[in-house]
């Protein structure tokens, strides 16, 4: 398959490796932060953890949309879907992210109409053909999928479909990445840059990253090739003494960004003033709520949101793991009373999140890793 | 008092009405309503009309309430159930109706013994249409003649509109395994190879893009196929054959960790032997779903003896639906319990039970 095989190649990763190893062999060692939830799911399916050189060490960021989301707009969301006539729409990751006391596949149980859709516009259709239903739309991701919430609202405004709003909770990639980058202690030496993110904002916003901190960043895709090439091009950067923004996923992303996305995202959405992470607090102008000429579409306008503020569970280190402090088993309830079955952190319900992903792939300790190819 | 005419004629009246009464009820209607359910005349015209012609054999046409078998020597009896709720009904490649008879034919196969018996029961939803069910019972009755096995009794009720959807099939199948062999996870050993008979995940992407909500087109047919006979060649050419299961919901990674828990053992997956087909592979990429947790409604795994891998594959593929069997891993001591697959390139990871359901009502 076209763009698949390619970055699956056995050969090509072989190469990538000894070249890594290479590097690695003559630096101190390293620990990398890979922002994107993609990519903490692509290291633990495809096992690449284990094929690299012990000194160096992969940090699981906050890069997953639905890991970041606190319990009190999750309570908000539930809030909507629980009013009469709504049926609310999400993506199958949030079914079962907790909030306070619930979650919306708890809600959908007793009653709440809840329906998993893969794309807004299949949201804005089902509020075509259900005229008598209040048509929620639960938006969540960051420049990566919200520019498709953009143009499903400028399609709901063309086509005047009134029983349909969105519940924005899009967030932005560049504030996050600053708060990780400001905390106390911060023990990383360079970044796996975004790659979805990246196709939509481009390359020229990380340059603070270099330029401001001091560490180098590589966009990069989702193959196992991908990744490699990007952890060698930070141990090369980091070699010889260079320290950029390097853009690995030329396929995908332009330097200069998606301009028409762009566009899109700043007709219809403004930028919060602030806005809660979970586990990380409160970040100034991290988030994107809908534009005043959106209002009559804007869910937070059109229905009672309680929008109480939940702390996170005492027991649950997610804002730890977020940050990159912690490792996913190093949190005291991990695979215990947070399991990917009933999770405490969002960290353990979207496949992308850090300890799911670890959870579901990476239990078994790889150094200790039998090779029986049978036959 | 009446005269003689009078009770002649009167006769004559009630033995036209006694003649009426013994006509078979027909059935008139165009959907099923909640009468057809109520065990009157119209249960019966629809059991004439629809059930008994399509079905009919000596053993149902006795229509007694349920079926005696003798069971040959050498054999014990084998009994699996399943109850059926796909939706759509209809899909490339197959229908609840056959869906509702390989399920269960795949079961008992799966223990090892030759399916010879189903009992079918149906829950209809008041207001289907009964063309359409004039169809899934037709598709009942071939997949069962294809088969080979007699449908010896069953069932049918209906209940109100908004109380099901359309319609539930629930097949119990009987059949007899020879008392020498047996098909148990304990029999499993380290070293031992894991075969499957053919490519993963082909139904579940079916069905999924029948349902039309994903605006993705696919020439995926689902591998809906009976799979005993499979498994005699098997059992034939390898009569060690240890332990066997048809991967259906949860796929061939929900299986494995079955067999790694009943077993004690790890199961080690290799990932570049995985026979997918290239469409199956993209709709996964396409949907971040992983062909290992996608359900499988023609397809067995199988564990033997490693140094009879060779032969297990040849037999499988001789036989009908078999044509891509191969060893996809191997038994071993280290992770009891757990299945690890091997990365194309030398990573590994876990492959975990499957928690919630990407895919629901997918048979």
């Amino acid at each position: 398959m076209r763009f698949i095989d390619e970055y699956r190649d056995p050969a090509a990763a072989k190469v990538l490796l000894a070249e890594i190893a290479d590097l690695a062999g003559q630096q101190p060692a390293r620990k990398f932060m890979e922002v994107c939830g993609g990519h903490t799911h692509a290291i633990y399916r495809h096992g690449i953890e284990a094929l690299l050189p012990e000194s160096i060490e992969l940090v699981h960021g906050p890069g997953c949309p639905v890991c970041v989301i606190p319990m009190g707009r999750v309570d908000d969301a539930i809030s909507i879907a629980g009013t009469d006539d709504v049926t609310m729409c999400c993506f199958g990751d949030m079914m079962r992210v907790p909030g306070g006391s619930s979650t919306l596949l708890g809600a959908k149980a007793h009653g709440a109409d809840v329906r998993v859709v893969y794309s807004p516009l299949d949201a804005l259709a089902l509020a075509e053909r259900e005229p008598d239903r209040n048509v929620v739309f639960l938006a969540v991701g960051f420049e990566t999928t919200a520019p498709s919430t953009a143009a499903t609202l400028l399609q709901a405004r063309e086509r005047g479909v009134k029983n349909f709003s969105v519940f924005s909770n899009h967030v932005t990639i560049v504030p996050p990445l600053k708060a990780i980058l400001d905390s106390p202690g911060l023990d990383l030496d360079g970044f796996i840059g975004p790659g979805h993110v990246s196709t939509v904002i481009g390359i020229r916003p990380y340059r603070f990253v270099p330029s401001q901190y001091g560490r180098p960043i590589v966009t990069a895709g989702f193959e196992p090739v991908d990744i490699l090439q990007a952890v060698s091009m930070l141990l090369r950067q980091l070699d010889e003494g260079r320290c950029e923004v390097e853009n690995q996923y030329r396929r995908a992303v332009p330097d200069g960004g998606n301009r028409k996305a762009l566009e899109l995202l700043r007709e219809v959405f403004v930028v919060r003033p602030h806005f809660e992470w979970r586990g990380l607090g409160f970040i100034a102008q991290s988030a994107l709520a809908l534009a005043p000429a959106f209002a009559e579409w804007d869910a937070e306008l059109r229905f009672e949101v309680p929008g109480v503020r939940v702390a996170d569970p005492k027991a649950c280190q997610c804002g730890e793991v977020l940050k990159g402090a912690l490792r996913p088993w190093e949190c005291k309830v991990f695979g215990t009373a947070c399991t990917p079955e009933t999770p405490i952190g969002t960290c353990m319900v979207s496949s992308e999140g850090a300890c799911a992903a670890y959870y579901n792939y990476g239990r078994y300790s790889p150094r200790a890793r039998i090779a029986v190819r049978a036959d | 008092m009446a005269s003689h005419e009078d009770l002649i004629a009167r006769d004559a009246v009630l033995a036209r009405v006694e003649a009426w009464r013994k006509r078979a009820p027909k059935l008139t209607d165009d959907v099923i309503t909640m009468a057809h359910g109520a065990g009157g005349k119209a249960s019966q015209a629809l059991l004439e009309a629809v059930i008994r012609p399509a079905f009919s054999n000596p053993i149902l046409d006795r229509l007694d309430d349920g079926a005696a078998f003798d069971v040959p020597t050498g054999h014990r009896v084998v009994m699996s159930t399943d109850a059926f709720v796909v939706t759509p009904r209809r899909f490339p490649g197959g229908s609840i109706g056959d869906l509702a008879v390989n399920g269960t034919i795949n079961d008992v196969a799966a223990m090892g013994a030759s399916p010879h018996a189903l009992a079918v029961s149906f829950v209809l939803e008041e207001g289907l249409s009964i063309a359409e069910f004039r169809d899934i019972v037709a598709d009942v009755a071939a997949a069962a003649a294809t088969a080979g096995v007699v449908i010896a009794t069953g069932d049918t009720k209906v209940v109100e509109r908004g109380a099901a959807d359309g319609c539930y099939i629930t097949t119990t199948g009987i059949g007899f395994q020879r008392t020498d062999r047996s098909i148990d996870a304990a029999r499993v050993r380290a070293g031992d190879a894991l075969v499957v008979s053919g490519t993963i995940g082909d139904h579940g992407i079916a069905v999924m893009v029948a349902r039309g909500n994903l605006a993705l087109a696919s020439d995926v047919p689902s591998d809906s196929a009976p799979l005993h006979e499979l498994v005699g060649s098997l059992l034939d050419a390898v009569p060690e054959t240890r332990w066997l299961r048809d991967p259906t919901r949860g796929g061939v990674a929900s299986s494995c960790n079955e067999l790694a828990v009943a077993a004690g053992k790890g199961v080690l997956l290799l990932e570049d032997r995985l026979p997918v087909l290239r469409p199956v592979t993209g709709a996964c990429e396409l949907l971040g779903l992983d062909p290992l947790y996608i359900a499988n409604e023609g397809k067995m795994l199988a564990v033997v003896p490693a140094e009879r891998a060779a032969d297990a594959v040849a037999a499988m593929r001789t036989a009908e639906h078999g044509a891509d069997a191969c060893v996809i891993g191997a038994i071993t001591d280290e992770h009891p319990g757990m299945v690890v697959i091997e990365t194309a390139f030398g990573g590994s990871r876990i492959v975990d039970m499957l928690v919630g359901d990407p895919l629901p009502r997918i048979c």
